[in-house]
């Protein structure tokens, strides 16, 4: 292949390092009104009566709006195709505000310090109730935290709101306490993780105006560009045909902007004042009132026999939804979806639990979406029944994890269609010298360096679900527009699936413009989320190209006046076997907008699969700990994957580098903590640390190819499963460096330290 | 108050508030680079060279840039597209929102130290956070730009 | 966000003191780092540019530094690099990032008495000084236990001796704040043992100091003295960690410090 397989700089790339100003907020209009919003300062509570006469004279207030002027109307924010599988439990502006930070008032004035003289004077009152805070006693609370009659979902998820109940879910295949009973060795442990923030840099901001038809036009750093059209047109109560909703070049999303978090304030007060408007998040706003991952507690049961066959999974699951239930049910069913298949000689699994609402900054979508909690719970016991076994983790890995090929009791039958998971294994142990260095050695008298390990799936989009087109373009120059509905938030993805219609039409880069992510224009697209980009929108891209390739062929024969068997295409030129008559492209291009072809040339394609193939991973971490304080360094992590076909080794290497590196976050360093009342306090990155480049030691990356039949040139998908295998594979690391296993995140000094103390 | 500076080697005149800080005055002039991605002193996002030195331009109070000469990546286009051009060969701008206060810093260290170890070179750029990337791209970017073996 | 009527930048430090004094909400700025994240009201903003306190002097006896400094220019001194065993440089060189040190200033973050200040805690081990314009000179320690008084802080005084030092700190990630800070010191026999973010600022171990000045330096003595040390100092619990944590912290981080004392040339 000529460019997929290249690492092809982004095409975006320089503008963006440089500086330019192609974010959100450097492209609205100057004079955009500044929108800020009035928080509640309570967990939970009612507004009794809500005060804005003072606010609205102060002189540069456009407007200011309660819930008394917002339609009564619920929705979901979640970046769902429809009909989202979330709750629909939220108005613009509620009555009843359910976390510290929900939204009470929109302000909308001639700049920032107007909006904000003006917040200081709206008055509320609040009837405050009990905030139902610990997840673990939620269900049952004398608080409910939706007791609103018009809460519902267009699917069956298990809601029982009386009991703070967002989903009950139970998947079981086989007879799992008979199995388990039946095992010869069986390891059982509960385990926590942190509600994690995505702290993607750029913060969440929308700016829209309304244009010459009267249509208001979003401009959003989002990665659901026809969701959030589809929502606003729900919660504004107009129709999806009046909005368009543009993504420009956008600073990282990790899935936090697979929500409507901002786009509704700034669209109300556009509708209602007919000017332009803005809102930025800051960073507080950002970590207190968007979206975190779930916290979750996991309690695993293992069971195996003697042999070190695993024979039963059972795995039961309490999840934290926060305030509002947007992406609940699916991050929570996930959970097991992309853990229980992977150990294929199971005789039973079993995945069930509740997800609960809490008044608390709500969670949704974030990288690894459910099987980075299910990873940690999963792979920190697979460790432990390996010790029982008195097995090599790395040994027991390789003797129960599925091969292509084979199936898994979740798979009901079906197969895996390619997986190179136990060669990335064997790389990953000669790579970082596993066999030499596990469990432990002894550095000094006070430090001690160890090895762990764990491995991971996760899906390429979702099956039956996801679907995206696209559309290639032939244009008078000659030139190829490629039209792509998907969101670029950095990752590269314009520039691969260029990449990809590139191969196909055997063309080069500078002759394809990329248009993307505007859904005036762009052919329908989720939007960049469940790893899909890749796999589903480029499937879509390669069938477009090729549909375009089948086109200029025929009709580039049809003007050379012979049938399309007798010519072939280079890219360049149509020319006949034989070599008699050629026709260039760009010629061709010309004619076929002219009377003569008269037949603009555009390759059209739809693609969603059935299927959702994993990508894999297995990594493996190298720490030294401080015997004496408890401190973990992170020294080596090894990762190595499988992706499928690797696209751009580049970008997808970064890709693995960046994950891990949140990995290591969630692992060690990300710590949350609300006060007695409710109140983020870890809503600074002083408080709240992501790795900076003095946390994470050496990260090695490597890739064992597979070829995935119904992927794009055999890819697969890589954006998620890379944030999942460190935390267990520290855990595990920590275990054999001091003999403590510490089963919530993150791992702290303090943790090590106390539990060292009580062996 | 009025405050008069060098910004990108021209004198400049600024009216300012008193509690206002040099990003957002900056930003208002159409130093669109500026980006605040914290609210506490924490990311480099926002670095400029104050006076030659890399400054987080969120936390100085623009009175007290009055009389400094002030470098933003606006300022330094073509050296910073000659490292902006290594970085982007690795792939590791991502989304490229830490980048330009990741460069300004990038090309204040080449002009404070003196063929700087790996180590040298991590410490100097610890205070330029990234979320997408990992570090290991960006200090390739660095290593290669800088002939660091 | 944080408000501020007027800006005056004084030539003289009695005009700088003048002002200050004349309002209640005058205050002095330093680096103004940690301003921006308060809401504090101002009124006249005092500010010290003008009158050339940024400066690290070696004058023989001791070395004089004024309290415009940044951390940064301590962090690459070479006085302070080639003086204490490199304490004070050790002390900030991990403090948030390059650009971050270039803005803070010393006077700012010793007349604030922050807790989980480091500098403040490497200071302490030394044989400090300050000036402020109103109260005189005085020892760091004084300055440290005397009751708020408003006060400019114009310059430090570090005692130019053949003292070791060596610092220590327990951090998770890199740039957090501390839970825990030591600076151990040396001259003549004579220890000073200091610790600070207990979360409360740094202290003097004083009679572990003593005995430490008076015992045979066996191992087992300095863990017992560390011990010592970690019973005679209170600490608290906040977000970064518990009291029982830090108390468990201080006797290993005072050990290795005087451990490292030992070693230094």
């Amino acid at each position: 292949m000529k460019i997929v397989g290249k690492s092809i700089a982004k095409i975006d790339g320089l503008a963006i390092a440089t500086g330019k100003p192609v974010y959100t907020e450097d492209l609205a209009m100057a004079n955009a009104l500044v929108v800020k919003i009035l928080r509640s300062p309570y967990a939970f509570a009612k507004i009794k009566a809500i005060d804005i006469s003072k606010a609205e004279k102060v002189e540069g207030v456009e407007c200011v709006l309660t819930y008394e002027d917002v339609p009564n109307v619920r929705f979901t924010l979640a970046g769902q195709s429809y009909a989202e599988p979330s709750p629909y439990d939220k108005l613009i502006l509620d009555p009843i505000v359910r976390y510290v930070g929900d939204e009470v008032a929109i302000i909308a004035a001639v700049d920032e310090k107007t909006a904000m003289k003006a917040m200081k004077l709206i008055k509320v009152e609040y009837e405050i109730f009990e905030p139902v805070l610990d997840f673990e006693k939620a269900e049952g609370h004398e608080s409910v935290v939706h007791p609103e009659d018009d809460l519902h979902c267009n699917f069956d998820i298990g809601i029982q709101k009386e009991k703070n109940i967002v989903s009950k879910q139970k998947v079981e295949y086989g007879d799992v306490d008979k199995e388990l009973n039946e095992c010869d060795v069986v390891v059982e442990d509960t385990y926590y993780n942190q509600a994690q923030a995505h702290c993607m840099m750029e913060t969440y901001r929308s700016f829209n105006y309304l244009d010459h038809a009267g249509r208001l036009v979003v401009v959003s750093s989002t990665q659901i560009q026809f969701h959030v059209r589809r929502k606003l047109a729900r919660a504004l109560q107009i129709s999806p045909s009046k909005i368009r909703v543009i993504k420009p070049r956008i600073g990282g999303g990790f899935g936090g902007k697979q929500t409507v978090a901002v786009e509704i304030f700034t669209a109300i007060v556009t509708l209602k004042t007919g000017k332009p408007s803005i809102i930025i998040y800051d960073r507080k706003e950002t970590f207190e009132c968007t979206t975190t991952r779930h916290a979750m507690k996991t309690k695993v049961r293992l069971g195996a026999d003697k042999e070190g066959y695993i024979r039963a999974i059972d795995i039961e699951c309490l999840s934290d939804t926060g305030a509002y239930g947007e992406h609940a049910s699916t991050v929570f069913g996930v959970v097991g979806q992309k853990t229980l298949p992977l150990y294929n000689k199971t005789k039973a699994v079993r995945f069930k639990g509740n997800v609960v609402y809490t008044n608390k900054t709500p969670a949704g979508a974030f990288r690894g979406y459910g099987a980075t909690q299910g990873a940690f719970a999963l792979e920190c016991a697979v460790n432990k029944l390996a010790e029982k076994l008195n097995m090599d983790p790395t040994e027991i890995r390789l003797k129960n994890l599925i091969k292509a090929g084979e199936t898994s009791l979740p798979y009901e039958g079906k197969l895996l269609g390619s997986s190179t998971l136990h060669r990335c294994i064997d790389k990953g142990k000669e790579i970082i010298g596993w066999n030499e260095k596990y469990p432990r050695r002894e550095v000094s008298e006070t430090k001690v360096r160890a090895i762990g390990m764990a491995v991971t799936m996760q899906g390429s989009g979702i099956a039956g679900i996801d679907t995206a087109s696209a559309q290639v373009r032939l244009n008078d120059d000659g030139n190829y527009t490629l039209l792509v509905g998907s969101a670029d938030m950095g990752t590269g993805s314009d520039t691969i699936l260029a990449q990809m219609a590139v191969e196909v039409l055997e063309t080069s880069m500078e002759k394809i413009i990329v248009h993307s992510a505007d859904t005036d224009v762009s052919p329908y697209d989720p939007g960049s989320y469940a790893s899909s980009t890749t796999y589903v929108t480029g499937m879509a891209v390669v069938k477009a190209a090729e549909d375009l390739k089948k086109q200029i062929i025929e009709n580039g024969a049809k003007l050379l006046e012979v049938s399309a068997e007798e010519v072939e295409f280079d890219g360049e030129n149509i020319k006949t076997i034989n070599g008699d008559k050629i026709l260039s492209l760009e010629k061709l291009a010309e004619l076929m907008v002219l009377g003569t072809g008269n037949l603009q040339l555009v390759g059209n394609a739809t693609y969603g699969s059935k299927v959702s193939p994993p990508p894999f991973m297995a990594g493996f971490a190298e720490i030294e700990v401080d015997k004496e304080t408890g401190k973990i360094e992170v020294i080596n992590y090894v990762a190595v994957g499988d992706s499928g076909t690797i696209i751009n080794p580049n970008l997808a290497k970064l890709q693995v580098e960046g994950g891990i590196v949140q990995g290591i976050g969630l692992a060690l360093y990300e710590d949350v903590k609300f006060s007695e009342k409710g109140r983020l306090q870890t809503n600074t990155f002083m408080q709240y640390k992501i790795p900076s480049r003095k946390d994470v030691g050496n990260i090695i990356v490597d890739f064992e190819e597979s070829y995935e039949p119904t992927g794009p040139f055999g890819a697969k998908s890589i954006g998620e499963v890379v944030v999942n295998t460190p935390a267990p594979a520290i855990a595990h690391a920590v275990y054999n460096a001091v003999g403590v296993r510490i089963t919530s995140l993150p791992i702290t000094p303090e943790k090590v330290f106390m539990a060292m103390q009580q062996k | 108050m009025q405050i008069e500076v060098t910004l990108n080697n021209k004198k400049v005149t600024f009216e300012v508030e008193g509690n206002e800080f040099l990003a957002d005055t900056l930003r208002a002039k159409g130093m669109l680079s500026i980006r605040k991605g914290c609210d506490t002193s924490c990311c480099g996002l926002c670095t400029v060279w104050i006076d030659g030195k890399p400054t987080l331009s969120c936390s100085l109070l623009a009175i007290k840039a009055n009389g400094k000469n002030i470098i933003t990546i606006e300022g330094v286009q073509k050296e910073a597209e000659e490292f902006a051009k290594v970085l982007v060969a690795e792939g590791a701008e991502q989304c490229g929102f830490c980048s330009p206060g990741f460069i300004m810093t990038v090309l204040a260290m080449k002009n404070e130290l003196n063929n700087p170890t790996e180590e040298e070179i991590i410490h100097y750029l610890t205070g330029n956070l990234c979320r997408c990337t990992g570090y290991m791209g960006q200090l390739r970017a660095v290593k290669k730009y800088l002939g660091v073996v | 966000m944080f408000a501020l009527l007027n800006l005056l930048q004084p030539e003289t430090i009695e005009e700088a003191y003048n002002i200050l004094m004349q309002r209640k909400n005058n205050t002095v700025l330093g680096g103004c780092a940690f301003l921006r994240m308060g809401s504090k009201r101002i009124g006249t903003a005092v500010e010290l540019s003008k009158l050339n306190l940024n400066y690290i002097k070696d004058q023989g006896d001791y070395i004089e530094v004024g309290a415009m400094t940044p951390f940064r220019d301590i962090e690459i001194s070479p006085i302070f690099n080639e003086n204490f065993n490199g304490l004070l440089p050790k002390s900030v060189s991990n403090i948030i990032g390059v650009q971050f040190r270039n803005i803070v200033t010393v006077g700012a973050t010793v007349y604030s008495k922050y807790g989980f200040s480091d500098f403040i805690t490497a200071l302490l081990a030394l044989d400090t000084e300050v000036e402020l314009y109103k109260a005189g000179r005085m020892s760091l320690e004084e300055f440290l236990d005397k009751p708020y008084e408003k006060d400019i802080l114009t310059r430090i005084f570090i005692k130019k001796n053949e003292r070791k030092a060596s610092y220590g700190n327990l951090r998770n990630a890199i740039s957090d704040y501390p839970i825990l800070n030591v600076a151990v010191s040396n001259i003549n026999r004579q220890w000073k043992i200091v610790v600070g973010a207990r979360p409360l600022g740094a202290k003097i171990a004083k009679s572990a100091s003593e005995e430490l000045s008076n015992r045979n330096l066996t191992v087992e003595n300095i863990e017992a003295i560390a011990n010592m040390a970690a019973e005679e100092l209170s600490f608290g619990t906040n977000m970064r960690g518990s009291a029982e944590y830090r108390k468990a912290i201080c006797k290993v981080l005072v050990k290795r410090a005087v451990m490292e004392v030992l070693q230094c040339k």
